[in-house]
């Protein structure tokens, strides 16, 4: 029993391991400093890098999580503490949906609700679409999180004359953060990777750009138009381009998790 | 509920009965013989005395165990004190019968004479006394109990009687004083008999009303209602 | 100090069934008072009505007066205010997982606002104290989780938790229910002498520890408060057949 186990977690893994390691292969050889440290170079041209790619997609998944987060957890508390309900059950219902809409039709809701609005592409408008695809899978995960807590827990604070509210935010909360910390970075890993919602709303861009207003360059996005492109060399920046997407995404998860490991108390 | 508790409760009783009953028949085998001069009936007394000891013993040990292991609590609680104490006075009963048959014993050896006291009439009174209270046990019946308490003041005048009356005789004729003394001593104690029977009777009105009685603390119209159902 | 608590024609409900039928109770100041009968049969909820814990549940309403001392828990006091005068000790221990043994003594304090560091260091120290926790824990305050003890020092730890605020009634709902022989001694022992400065009422299925720790206890049946009386008379010679059958396990 315990061999059949062991294979089925080598199957699953197996694919993992194989898309990692011909990433690597492919890419690894293209990612050099200039890479990493340059803007495109006009069609045509060798070299350049991906630079602004990079900041840009760092920046429209700040904007993301800045809004998208505290929405998020916000509709997690909701429903796990207020929602017990039928207009919970509506809630929940919505964000089900919402999950399950294609990110492009996404996109061209973003596209509809800012870009139009402000007559221009610009990394908000991409943020507020990656927001969009974060809340329904941090509001579910939160909700799950806090239902795992106990009602003991409450209780005991309750019992100590904590307001309802108090109670919710620093012990039922805090029991879970973990938890929500979890549900974040699982949809902060999804949208990172994310490239049709980016398409009529940040854009890209060949440049720098240091306003969020204008249209922004993305990792997925340059990925995106470089491997549709009949450049070999940019070929060979899109493979360098999804290693390096992979890497920091991967990266960006194992901080958070060490950062959370440090802060629990022993036997926590 | 509690099946083997109960059972135990009710091996308990039955035991306390069975030496209840030991106690009661060796006081009235003492009396007859002392009546009718028997010496058959003495040894009879003398012979069944280890059972009367042995059932003290055996009692002593179910009630241990039963405290030790069932918790009982309120009539439960009551039931078995009382029974532990009604346990010691029946011994102590079977005692007092054996002191009478060898009393009659001594005095089967002497000739045989006649004396003012009814020796008879008080044994049937004290022999009274033992049923009536054991029956107050067996029925949980603290009307009966307080029926013996009563009994006991006619005991114990008949006692004083025979005493003044033995001691008299014995002063006017020194000749029978041998018989007179065995025949004071016999009085003495059945008066212990009925002694015992009233602290039974006590016990009875502790476990049934959870009242103390005892040197007349309280009297049984003082003490609370009793209540329908009983310890079994 | 404790102070009294008086419940009169005290009747709950749960939606539209009656939980608690006219219950009229006198708890005496600085005495344990012990709450028993068999299962379902009302006095968890008479508890929980004495800090409003069972407003908790949703419909749940009680209509009759409770008074703790000289203010009415009813009328005009909030329930987190009243709470902190009216302390609970649950049947499972809930430390709060996440915080260290000191934050879990303070809580109830820091949650309100109370801020003062050397204080809250005193205040700490003397619950732990009082309830017999604090020489355990007193190296690892801060660096171990309220979780990561032992089932009778966590529940020690929630009744240190419980009196940190300082509350003049404790109530206890089978604080022992889940812990050792041993655990429960220590804490049978604490009742005994938190007695002397706070009024303890305590719910429990366990009749011998009614006995050893409470001067007075009350019989519960079918939300009716049966019989109330001093403890020796219920163990011993209780007035009414429905007690003494169930305290000599004829049911329940």
């Amino acid at each position: 029993m315990t061999g059949l186990a062991v294979l089925t977690v080598i199957l699953v893994l197996l694919p993992l391991g194989a898309i990692f390691a011909y990433l690597v292969y492919k890419g690894i050889g293209s990612i050099d400093l200039a890479f990493l440290t340059q803007t495109p170079r006009p069609v045509g041209e060798a070299g350049g890098g991906m630079a602004n790619a990079i900041v840009g997609s760092a920046v429209i998944l700040a904007i993301a999580s800045l809004m998208g987060v505290p929405l998020g957890i916000g509709a997690g508390i909701f429903l796990s503490e207020y929602g017990r309900n039928r207009y919970g059950d509506a809630v929940r219902f919505v964000s089900d949906v919402l999950n399950g809409v294609p990110s492009i039709v996404i996109g061209i809701v973003a596209y509809g609700l800012v870009v139009v609005r402000q007559k221009h592409f610009s990394a908000l408008a991409g943020g507020v679409a990656l927001a969009i695809m974060m809340v329904p899978t941090i509001a579910r995960t939160t909700e799950q999180m806090l239902l795992l807590v106990p009602q003991a827990i409450r209780e005991a604070a309750y019992g100590l004359g904590v307001s309802r509210w108090s109670t919710t935010l620093s012990i039922t909360l805090r029991t879970a953060t973990s938890g929500v910390i979890t549900g974040v970075m699982l949809a902060f890993a999804r949208v990172a990777g994310e490239t049709a919602p980016l398409l009529f709303t940040a854009f890209g861009n060949q440049f720098w750009n240091r306003d969020i207003n204008q249209p922004t360059a993305a990792l997925s996005l340059q990925i995106y138009t470089y491997a549709l492109s009949p450049f070999d060399d940019w070929h060979r920046q899109a493979w360098a381009g999804s290693l390096v997407l992979i890497v920091l995404i991967v990266g960006a998860v194992a901080a958070v998790r060490i950062v959370v490991r440090h802060g629990k108390l022993a036997g926590a | 509920m509690r099946t083997r508790f109960q059972q135990q409760m009710e091996e308990l009783r039955e035991k306390l009965l069975r030496m209840g009953g030991l106690a009661e028949l060796a006081v009235d085998r003492a009396c007859q013989a002392y009546t009718e001069r028997d010496l058959t009936r003495c040894q009879l007394v003398l012979e069944n005395e280890s059972l009367i000891n042995a059932a003290e013993r055996e009692i002593d040990e179910l009630a241990f165990d039963i405290l030790a292991t069932q918790q009982p609590a309120a009539v439960d609680l009551r039931f078995i004190l009382a029974v532990t104490k009604i346990n010691a006075d029946l011994e102590r009963v079977g005692d007092q019968a054996v002191n009478i048959a060898e009393r009659v014993m001594d005095m089967i050896e002497l000739p045989a004479v006649e004396l003012p006291v009814d020796i008879p009439r008080m044994a049937t009174a004290v022999s009274a006394m033992v049923r009536r209270a054991l029956e107050s046990f067996v029925e949980g019946k603290a009307e009966l109990a307080q029926a013996v308490l009563e009994m006991d003041h006619v005991v114990d005048r008949m006692r004083d009687e025979a005493f003044i009356v033995l001691v008299r005789r014995m002063n006017e004729e020194p000749q029978v004083t041998q018989q007179a003394l065995d025949a004071l001593l016999v009085a003495r104690n059945l008066e212990r008999v009925a002694d015992h029977s009233t602290n039974i009777a006590e016990d009875v009105i502790f476990w049934v009303l959870g009242a103390d009685v005892r040197h007349h603390a309280q009297s049984v119209s003082a003490a609370p209602a009793p209540r329908s159902e009983s310890a079994h | 100090m404790g102070v009294g608590i008086t419940v009169e024609r005290l009747n709950a409900f749960y939606g539209k069934t009656q939980a608690l039928f006219d219950i009229n109770i006198s708890v005496l100041a600085n005495h344990a008072t012990a709450l028993i009968g068999p299962s379902g049969c009302g006095k968890s909820t008479f508890i929980r009505c004495l800090n409003r814990m069972h407003e908790t549940i949703p419909e749940a309403r009680v209509e009759g007066t409770v008074r703790i001392g000289d203010f009415s828990v009813y009328n005009g006091t909030s329930a987190t205010q009243l709470r902190r005068r009216v302390g609970m000790v649950f049947q499972k221990a809930n430390p709060f997982p996440t915080m260290s043994i000191y934050d879990n003594v303070a809580a109830g304090l820091k949650l309100n606002g109370f801020r003062k560091r050397k204080e809250l260091n005193e205040i700490v120290e003397r619950s732990l104290r009082s309830s017999a926790l604090f020489d355990e824990v007193k190296d690892f305050l801060h660096k171990k989780s309220g979780a990561s003890l032992s089932g009778g020092q966590q529940q020690r730890l929630c009744i240190a938790r419980a009196l940190a605020v300082q509350p003049e009634v404790l109530l206890m709902d089978e604080p022992c229910s889940a812990l050792d022989p041993i655990s429960t001694g220590k804490i049978e022992e604490l009742i005994f002498q938190l007695k002397e400065q706070y009024t303890i009422v305590i719910v429990t299925h366990n009749m011998q520890q009614a006995a050893r720790v409470a001067e007075f206890t009350g019989f519960f049946l079918l939300g009716k408060m049966i019989e109330f009386d001093k403890t020796e008379k219920v163990f011993t010679n209780p007035s009414d057949k429905r007690t003494e059958d169930y305290v000599t396990g004829r049911f329940g």
